[in-house]
């Protein structure tokens, strides 16, 4: 599960980072639970898909392009979705956000 | 299926009161981690809102979902507009927009600090 998780959220945003773990087990026993786990996931993912979309937005995408694991197994997706940080000419040589 | 009975039924709660959070269990007893978390920001912030337990009516926990085009619960709604769902009131709380977007609404709320 995890792993095809990873497959589709690599192809669909093309993330500067991405990270997948599987939380199943801090859940057991909780009524999504199942045996053998893979029901509890937290993704964490930084991507240019992202720049311009509100959250609403880049959740609504990312849950899209999981739809059939949510539809299956997945009981939880905490998302944490981020913009990549983009150097910016204003003299101050630092890195900064994108705005949301 | 969300047929038109209960769009009317979630309509009405949405409708009828400025902070509606959908969650699995009550405000006082949460069944679920997620929902536990926007409880406890919203309690933080001094909001009130009606919390209704998708656990006691498994219409509404399907058509709840179909309602948002959002996959999860808990559900967070502000006179009548979907939020999001427990990450983004996290982070909403985290950044002070959450404060900021209910006071925009009418709604009063502490600020985070």
């Amino acid at each position: 599960m995890k792993e095809t998780m990873i497959a589709k959220l690599t192809a669909a945003f093309a993330p500067e980072s991405l990270e997948v773990e599987d939380e199943s087990h801090k859940h057991a026993g909780h009524s999504g639970a199942r045996p053998g786990g893979q029901t509890h996931f937290r993704v964490s993912m930084t991507s240019a898909a992202f720049v311009g979309t509100s959250r609403i937005e880049r959740h609504r995408l990312v849950n899209a392009v999981l739809a059939d694991e949510l539809n299956d197994r997945v009981h939880a997706l905490a998302l944490t979705l981020n913009v990549p940080a983009v150097p910016v000419e204003d003299g101050s040589n630092q890195k900064k956000l994108y705005a949301i | 299926m969300l047929d038109e009975t209960l769009r009317q039924r979630i309509d009405q709660e949405v409708g009828g009161n400025d902070v509606v959070l959908f969650m699995k269990g009550t405000p006082v007893f949460p069944q679920c981690g997620f929902s536990a978390t926007v409880v406890q920001v919203l309690s933080h912030l001094g909001v009130k809102f009606k919390g209704i337990n998708v656990l006691e009516d498994p219409a509404i926990r399907d058509g709840i979902k179909e309602y948002s085009s959002w996959p999860t619960i808990p559900q967070l709604y502000v006179k009548g507009e979907f939020v999001g769902g427990c990450d983004i009131i996290r982070e909403m709380f985290e950044t002070g927009e959450l404060t900021q977007m209910l006071n925009t609404h009418g709604v009063e709320a502490r600020p985070a600090a």
